[in-house]
């Protein structure tokens, strides 16, 4: 029987991180996440890696491109303000084609906004929120035992696919405790990074790099990293179905609204109502074929987030063409986490 | 082929005199460290001769096959199509903390980064002070013309009081734009930097001295005696509205007066 650790959400996804063998990381304070920067300021020095608390979250995004250019397992952490920073230089390693772990411990906004959980940065994550057209892997927890695994998942996805790699998390999954099985590193056939920069030797020169001048690279370019977007939503998409066999409603959600609506969902039941979930892991790639394959016996989604309405967007696009989307949403801020009655209330209103 | 190649031993087996023939050696070529490329500078411009010195140093020290170089972006952009060694590209301003990220994940490498004045000086203080601060094992390479070169002229910190550029057509004024910054002074105090000195390479003295002090900034890293700094000026003929030679002049003349050459730190008198 596998040991069960009581774990905090973001000590599960440091935790995690050793684990998948990063040794380097670069951060920055910023409520609510400073547990994860705290925790591996303490772990890093005692195998041998190295932590650093840069000067703002640009210099450790920028750090974060230069470890992964030398060919290293990094990660770094923040939340939605400073996500927000991070965009340029996420722009610049899915140019260049570089690994890496991003942590986003989503709070309210916009601007300086709060420290309570939001899921207002789905825009930002999913549809590439730096410039010039891009992608990076997006993975939602909903659990503690998700924060560990997931993470482990980003390092492992990050380097098969060379790209970034985003843990799009929240302040409640962040901030609670809950049962963790510390599960080992899994298995995993990995490629060479034979792109990685480490000083000539005797062989050619290697060059990271985003900028393309030729007549027709740059182009030639952006058709190959839409090419790899398309293989990640063949291959790499990730959800979880809860009590959906014979719904007649179908919920969508991410993260810890995720687990408020499972609770509504379990109350609708005992009432008789026929409701499942549909929780999307991967948000990209997002689950468009569950979703349209899940819609053409069950005819009705109500799409529910901590936000005014972001991922209900994809929903929309993803379903069968007769399906009815409705949505409800609870936009972040103190007080506004909404408790599983009041989401059955939504249910019935809509079933 | 080009002249040189064929030129010295074609001279070899002009000298009959055998004891003649010994004494005549190649005393002067390409550093291997740079490829045999044209450069896109523009005529008059120092980066050239910039990127030679900083070649030497690696030849000299014997660096090349495990240097890291990190490009910024502005004129040098282009590093890694003139230096034979692995380079990472940064985005504007960050090189400082993209080549920490490089160091402390390559702590074997030799690691450089080579910025201008608006990628160091305005959008990349934060990284430059801090790297320096931490001390980070890096030669940082700064060149210093007193503008933004690649996008067209613009003023940059390091512009002279009274000098006009493409945003600054009245000139520089001290009261609304700040003075101008002296960024090997300004690092030389932080504790965590060994070497700083500013050099030119606008005449054969300055430019011998030049190449003194690229290669002991250099050393500083290779001994692993902390974090160097090297802030080169630099002509930008096209910019200024200078033929090369006044471009030059300038250098020599405007640009020394403010920004003072020489040595202004270094912990381990090397």
């Amino acid at each position: 029987m596998a040991k069960r650790l009581f774990v905090k959400g973001n000590e599960a996804v440091a935790m995690a991180a050793l684990e998948a063998g990063c040794r380097y990381y670069f951060g920055y304070p910023i409520t609510p996440q400073s547990d994860i920067p705290e925790y591996l300021s303490r772990e890093l020095p005692k195998l041998g890696g190295e932590f650093i608390q840069a000067e703002s979250e640009i210099a450790s995004i920028n750090m974060l491109l230069g470890a992964s250019a030398a060919g290293v397992r990094a990660m770094t952490s923040s939340s939605s303000p400073g996500i927000s920073l991070k965009q340029e230089g996420i722009s610049y390693m899915a140019g260049s084609e570089l690994p890496g772990v991003i942590v986003n411990i989503s709070r309210s906004g916009p601007g300086l906004g709060g420290i309570d959980a939001s899921q207002a940065d789905y825009f930002q994550s999913v549809k590439g929120g730096g410039h010039g057209g891009y992608h990076i892997i997006v993975l939602a927890p909903a659990s503690i035992q998700e924060m560990y695994d997931l993470t482990m998942l980003a390092f492992d996805l990050a380097d098969i696919y060379r790209m970034p790699a985003m843990v799009l998390a929240d302040s409640v999954v962040g901030q609670m405790k809950e049962a963790l099985v510390a599960n080992r590193r899994p298995e995993v056939d990995l490629p060479a990074k034979d792109w990685a920069v480490r000083g000539i030797g005797d062989c050619e020169q290697r060059v990271v790099k985003s900028l393309y001048l030729g007549d027709g690279e740059l182009e030639a370019h952006n058709w190959r990293l839409h090419a790899k977007y398309q293989q990640l939503k063949q291959k790499e998409t990730r959800w979880e179905g809860f009590e959906t066999g014979d719904a007649r409603l179908l919920v969508t959600a991410f993260g810890s609204t995720a687990r408020i609506v499972k609770t509504a969902i379990m109350m609708a039941r005992e009432a008789g109502l026929k409701v499942g979930l549909l929780r999307p892991i991967t948000l990209f790639p997002f689950p468009e074929k569950a979703l349209s394959d899940a819609t053409r016996l069950c005819k009705k989604v109500l799409d529910i987030e901590l936000n005014t309405g972001q991922m209900v967007e994809d929903v929309r696009l993803a379903v069968a063409r007769d399906a009815e989307v409705y949505f409800y949403g609870r936009p972040p801020g103190a007080g506004s986490l909404p408790t599983p009655e009041e989401l059955f209330e939504q249910i019935k209103k809509y079933y | 082929m080009r002249i040189e190649d064929f030129l010295v031993p074609f001279a070899l087996n002009l000298v009959p005199d055998f004891k003649a023939r010994r004494y005549m050696q190649q005393v002067f070529k390409r550093p291997v460290s740079l490829k045999d490329v044209q450069t896109h500078f523009c005529p008059g411009c120092h980066h050239g001769t910039i990127h030679r010195l900083v070649a030497e140093a690696m030849d000299t020290l014997g660096v090349q096959r495990r240097t890291i170089g990190v490009a910024s972006v502005g004129c040098s952009v282009f590093l890694y199509g003139y230096f034979d060694i692995d380079v990472v590209e940064a985005p504007h301003g960050r090189a400082a903390a993209v080549a920490t990220g490089v160091k402390r994940a390559k702590p074997d490498s030799f690691v450089f980064t080579y910025q201008g004045d608006g990628d160091l000086a305005a959008i990349g203080t934060a990284e430059i002070i801090h790297a320096a601060n931490r001390g980070e094992d890096i030669t940082v390479v700064f060149v210093n013309n007193t503008t933004y070169g690649m996008t067209g002229g613009q003023m940059a910190p390091t512009t002279l009081v009274g000098q006009k550029t493409s945003t600054s057509p009245y000139g520089r004024n001290q009261s609304k734009d700040g003075a101008p910054i002296r960024m090997a002074e300004l690092l030389a105090q932080l504790e965590g930097v060994a070497f700083s000195a500013r050099v030119a390479v606008n005449s054969p003295k300055n430019l011998m001295d030049a190449k003194k002090q690229i290669r002991k900034a250099f050393q500083y890293q290779v001994e692993g005696k902390g974090f160097s700094f090297i802030e080169a000026l630099s002509s930008c003929p096209t910019n200024w509205g200078l033929n090369p030679l006044k471009a030059n002049a300038r250098v020599g003349s405007e640009m020394c007066d403010y920004f003072k050459l020489g040595v202004i730190k270094n912990t381990e008198n090397l």
